[in-house]
């Protein structure tokens, strides 16, 4: 009598605790997200194809797109037939009622067996050991074409510094590169390096990642083959706002990329309004460069062509006027933690500034 | 003198309660102390928990603030560290502690007094870790805890990055238990090689003993390049030394060196204990011996060799040449061949048993299919360039925590279950065991499954945030479900335990039908173990007395 | 099923059980995880050999310290004729040799103080100054430290010695010190190799 009653009150506690869960987390939920903004963001990323590493645009994400199915394909061969084995022998050997007196027989052992089961894998493995090398060789060792676009990007907490060595061009966080044509191949090189600690650079729909060290240069290379804009970020946990050096590649068109890099070799308008003498009076310059002014600090991302970039705080929030504004006046509210101080400007010299800063372009 | 003993015994029940834990603290008796390191894990694990389910709260919706940046990074730095050096170790060398002088019929561990300095040590280097919170910045701030991640990488953990006191509490702390680790490791070697009773050669251990030596073993070479480079990160912090001081020439790249020849055997020393708790609890309720013995042992011991040379594997991303790529690949892959002979053994042994389903049972059963993934998304991220986009990802988040939870936690609750009578002669309850299992095995899957795809569409681990718009928003709102799901299932299980200690029904000296020595003597044991010393002839001594007509030694 | 009260199969009958001795067990596991914690050093300092960004560099301040070596290496024979004199009985030999061994551990670590004060007040070269600094003062003084803790066992072993309380009984005990204190030596020979001669 007693088995029947409590077997039902058994099954609903789970669904109950979940229900309760789910109500509770609702709450937070809805609490903190009244409080969230996110800065534009959110529009803009929906406007972009997510950093998925199976819908890669450039030759060493092609690669491992290719070997990582193949290797997803054994392991889920191994999985079904591993898990319905060990599925049926669970069904199949349920000890019956009544028949629980009788041990078993015992089976101590089988060699031929085990041996079986060790060289089986042993195959499966020796394939897989092959298909991997092939590809590390091929992406690892890769020459540079003399075409090929070289690139020094350098990771600060938590951001980018992007050179262009050869074209004599400073940016930071948005990284332009021409699209390859498979017919002129036209690669792009990395050189990466860190200033102080170590991050790592991935933007999965181009190449995996590469960790950037400190007293160390690592090379990686993309070949991407369709324009767009694609979302990378730092994978090496680097202190605070790991969270928020976000990276973006803008792949475009050779012509494209031409006018782009034209545009960055110019030093910037000499405008001589208020807003770049508070920049230039303020500890501003200590940090930040801008060509053709006073301003040649290195500890901060270059400003020279800031409204070239679509987003500040190294991705952290879309460049608007308002943004800007809010971060200009204290940087901690879009990105607690980030290492620029807020500096006290009155609301008019912010607008200055601001406005100073929305003329580089 | 038996009854003298046990008079004794009751004697103490009646000390006043100051004189008890008096007891306990001055006991070198080795399941006192194997009570009190499990004792000890399972209340880090509950707090690091709970650190976890924050965690997920503040991941549960894109651009939450709930926790500031700087609080998150504490908790995972916190988490990770406790769960793999206050949680997993301690649980499991208390196992070992219990276990092992009783498995081989001997009366303590070699060396009782050294077993209680490792506890001890063990204990204030933990507690050390979390006084971090109230220490870490001297006397200056409100207090804080370290955030380095738990592999800590250089230069992060210099000076100039990690001001403050935090770090340095961390590496003292890890310091502290390793040596405490240590201390247990050469007991249990002393203890598994010179203690054994009559009978009872080395081919005749129970697995769990077997599995013991081969993880002490490892302790003993893993743990010291961890402890060594905490000396040197320390010099570096206190006596301007530059060992990883990337400034003045010091390299970031051996740290990670020296962590992860540490780090990666010490997946194993979490993992092969639970290995020795499957080979144990999957024949007895099976009702079959263990299928293929001497290649589980040998199996175990390929794993824990092949081990000490994967550990590049973690480092796949930081330019190394494709030759040390292939050979790290190569390596990493290997161990899939004894693993894979282990998870095969098992269900050799399922096979053409009678199969008990009850609570130990149903833990083991998950464990077997939960390591199996967690096997083969293994095999994922060894396929290196694989790995240049799956590392540091949550997918390797969810990989390991397959591992760790998924088979670590669940055979550390199968082990409860199973030895729990014996340790206190109380069953746990059924009943909620089996809500415990339910939950947990639902809340499991709810966090874990997902995250694997979330690091696929490209959310790097330990970030405090991420925006919306990037396709993470559903995935890691089910994360967070299921993370609140398992923490509702511990609390079933700490309310078992409570529930049973009192009114748990009497299990009595065998209540499973096993064959190991520990199920011959009372439930609890006497603190000398067994009245006589046990004389065996095979490894399963109580089937031998149940079966006079049929012993197993007619056919090892 | 059948469970029958007397057995029908008799079990085989141990003739002998002898096991290894625990505290030798013990020892060796010491020893070997010793053996890890300094390969980490030695790893460390191989490493940095010629990374040094600024002098002193080890080619210029640096020269063997063969009479510590010598002292050291046979401080490893004087031990074991204690132990063996003990073994047979003779503690006043024990006695002798054993403040032999002490003596010659002494002149180790005071050879390496003076070493190591030329290198500071002379030739400029803290832990600090350098990565040869760095590595150089860390791997050899773990190994002193090592060789201080031999020193203070010894030291309690010779007093109980004079006091009359060390017997034939202590063989094995004095026995595995006079182990620790052979890994000891042997890792000088490695230390000693990575610094005065590959390092330089």
């Amino acid at each position: 009598m007693e088995l029947p009653e409590s077997t039902p009150r058994r099954r609903a506690r789970p669904l109950r605790c979940i229900t309760r869960c789910l109500v509770v987390i609702g709450i937070v939920a809805a609490a903190t997200c009244a409080a969230a903004s996110d800065w534009g963001m959110g529009a803009a990323n929906s406007r972009l194809a997510p950093p998925d590493m199976f819908n890669p645009v450039s030759t060493p994400a092609y690669d491992i797109e290719t070997l990582a199915w193949f290797a997803i394909a054994v392991c889920a061969g191994i999985a079904l037939v591993v898990g319905a084995l060990l599925a049926y022998s669970i069904i199949r050997f349920r000890s019956r009622a009544g028949d629980e007196e009788r041990e078993p027989p015992q089976v101590y052992g089988s060699n031929p067996i085990e041996f079986a089961w060790t060289v089986v894998p042993l195959l499966i493995v020796f394939v897989l050991i092959l298909t991997t090398a092939r590809t590390i060789y091929t992406v690892e060792a890769a020459i540079a074409p003399p075409n090929a676009i070289r690139i020094r990007v350098i990771g600060h907490q938590w951001w980018w510094e992007v050179r262009y060595p050869g074209l004599k061009i400073v940016t930071a966080n948005e990284i332009h590169v021409p699209v390859s044509d498979p017919a002129h191949p036209t690669p792009t090189f990395l050189d990466l390096e860190s200033a102080d600690v170590a991050h790592s650079f991935w933007v999965p729909r181009l190449a995996g990642k590469t960790d950037v060290i400190p007293n160390r240069r690592n090379t990686m290379w993309i070949e991407p083959r369709r324009p767009g804009v694609y979302l990378g970020q730092c994978a090496e946990f680097c202190g605070t706002e790991h969270a928020l050096m976000l990276l973006r590649v803008v792949v475009e068109p050779r012509a494209q990329w031409d006018q782009w890099v034209a545009a960055q070799q110019k030093t910037a308008a000499a405008s001589s309004d208020r807003g770049r003498r508070i920049f230039e009076s303020t500890a501003c310059v200590n940090c930040h460069t801008i060509k053709g002014t006073v301003a040649d600090g290195r500890f901060g991302p270059d400003l020279t062509h800031f409204m070239s970039r679509e987003t500040i705080g190294s991705g952290a929030a879309m460049n608007t006027h308002d943004n800007l504004r809010i971060w200009i006046k204290d940087p901690a509210v879009i990105k607690p933690g980030a290492l620029m101080p807020r500096m006290n400007l009155s609301d008019a010299d912010i607008d200055a500034v601001a406005g100073y800063l929305e003329s580089l372009h | 003198m038996e009854q003298e003993i046990a008079l004794s015994a009751r004697e103490q029940a009646e000390l006043p309660l100051l004189g008890r834990l008096h007891e306990w603290v001055v006991t070198v008796d080795h399941k006192r102390l194997g009570l009190m390191y499990i004792g000890g894990g399972l209340l880090f694990f509950v707090v690091a928990g709970l650190q976890a389910v924050m965690m997920r709260l503040q991941l549960a919706v894109p651009d939450n603030h709930l926790v500031p940046p700087q609080v998150f990074n504490r908790f995972l730095t916190m988490h990770g560290t406790a769960m793999v050096f206050l949680v997993g170790m301690p649980i499991l060398t208390g196992y070992f502690n219990y276990l092992v002088p009783l498995m081989v019929g001997a009366r303590d561990l070699a060396f009782p007094r050294l077993n209680s300095f490792g506890f001890w040590l063990w204990f204030f280097g933990a507690l050390l870790l979390y006084f971090s919170y109230i220490g870490g910045d001297g006397l200056y701030g409100a207090g804080s805890a370290p955030d380095v991640g738990w592999f800590a990488y250089a230069p992060l953990t210099e000076r100039a990055f990690s001001r403050g006191n935090s770090t340095d509490y961390w590496i003292l702390s890890i310091f502290l238990t390793s040596v405490g680790s240590t201390a247990t490791a050469v007991n249990i070697i002393t203890t598994a090689f010179c203690m054994r009773c009559r009978g009872m050669t080395l081919g005749k251990m129970p697995v769990v003993v077997w599995l013991a030596v081969v993880v002490a073993f490892m302790m003993l070479l893993a743990l010291p390049p961890l402890s060594a480079a905490q000396v040197m990160l320390l010099l570096d912090r206190f006596a301007g030394a530059h060992f990883f001081d990337t400034q003045a020439g010091g390299s970031a790249l051996l740290w990670q060196h020296f962590f992860w020849i540490f780090g990666h055997p010490e997946v194993y020393i979490l993992v092969i204990p639970v290995f020795g708790f499957a080979s144990e609890i999957i024949p007895v309720f099976s009702r079959k011996v263990i299928f293929g013995y001497q290649v589980m042992v040998a199996a175990s011991i390929a794993i824990a060799f092949i081990s000490m040379g994967v550990w590049a594997h973690h480092m796949f991303a930081v330019g190394m040449t494709p030759a040390g790529n292939a050979f790290f690949a190569t390596s990493t892959m290997l161990v899939a061949v004894p693993t894979g002979i282990k998870i095969f053994n098992w269900i050799g042994t399922i096979w053409g048993g009678k199969i008990r389903l009850r609570v130990p049972m149903l833990f083991s059963l998950a464990f077997l299919f939960q390591f199996m993934i967690a096997g083969l998304t293994g095999i994922m991220l060894a396929v290196a360039p694989f790995d240049w986009q799956l590392t540091d990802t949550y997918f390797v988040v969810a990989h390991f925590h397959y591992v760790l939870i998924g088979a670590i936690v669940f055979m550390i609750f199968a082990a409860s279950y199973y030895w729990f009578p014996k340790a206190t002669g109380r069953m746990l309850n059924e009943r909620l065991g089996q809500v415990h299992f339910w939950l947990f095995l639902i809340g499991f899957h709810l966090t874990f499954d997902p995250l694997h795809f979330a690091g696929i569409h490209g959310m790097p681990r330990r970030i405090y945030t991420y925006q919306p718009g990037r396709g993470l928003e559903g995935l890691n709102l089910i994360a967070s479900i299921g993370a609140v799901i398992q923490a509702l299932a511990v609390l079933v299980f700490v309310i078992n335990v409570v529930y049973s200690l009192a009114w748990g029904e009497e299990a009595g000296p065998d209540p499973w039908d096993a064959w190991t020595l520990e199920w011959s003597t009372a439930s609890p044991p006497p603190e000398y173990n067994f009245a006589v010393e046990p004389e065996v002839y095979s490894r399963r001594p109580l089937w031998d007395l149940k079966h006079p007509d049929d012993p197993d030694w007619l056919y090892e | 099923m059948a469970t029958a009260a007397v057995s029908p199969i008799v079990p085989p009958v141990h003739a002998q059980w002898n096991l290894p001795r625990r505290g030798r067990a013990g020892i060796l596991a010491l020893i070997l995880t010793e053996t890890a914690f300094f390969s980490i050093f030695v790893a460390a300092y191989v490493f940095y050999i010629g990374k040094s960004l600024s002098p002193p560099y080890p080619r210029d301040v640096l020269s063997p310290p063969i009479v510590n070596t010598i002292c050291l290496l046979s401080s490893s024979i004087t031990i074991v004729l204690a132990v063996r004199a003990l073994r047979a009985g003779h503690t006043r030999v024990f006695g002798l040799w054993w403040l032999v061994t002490f003596m010659l551990g002494l002149e180790f670590l005071a050879g390496t103080a003076a070493e190591w004060y030329g290198l500071i007040y002379h030739d400029h070269l803290t832990i600090s100054t350098n990565l040869f600094g760095t590595t150089f003062y860390s791997l050899v003084g773990l190994h002193a430290m090592h060789v201080t803790i031999g020193l203070i066992m010894i030291l309690v072993v010779m007093l109980l010695t004079a006091g009359g309380h060390l017997s034939r009984r202590y063989a094995e005990h004095t026995e595995m010190l006079s182990w620790y204190w052979h890994f000891v030596d042997a890792v000088w020979v490695v230390v000693f190799t990575t610094v005065y001669v590959i390092g330089r």
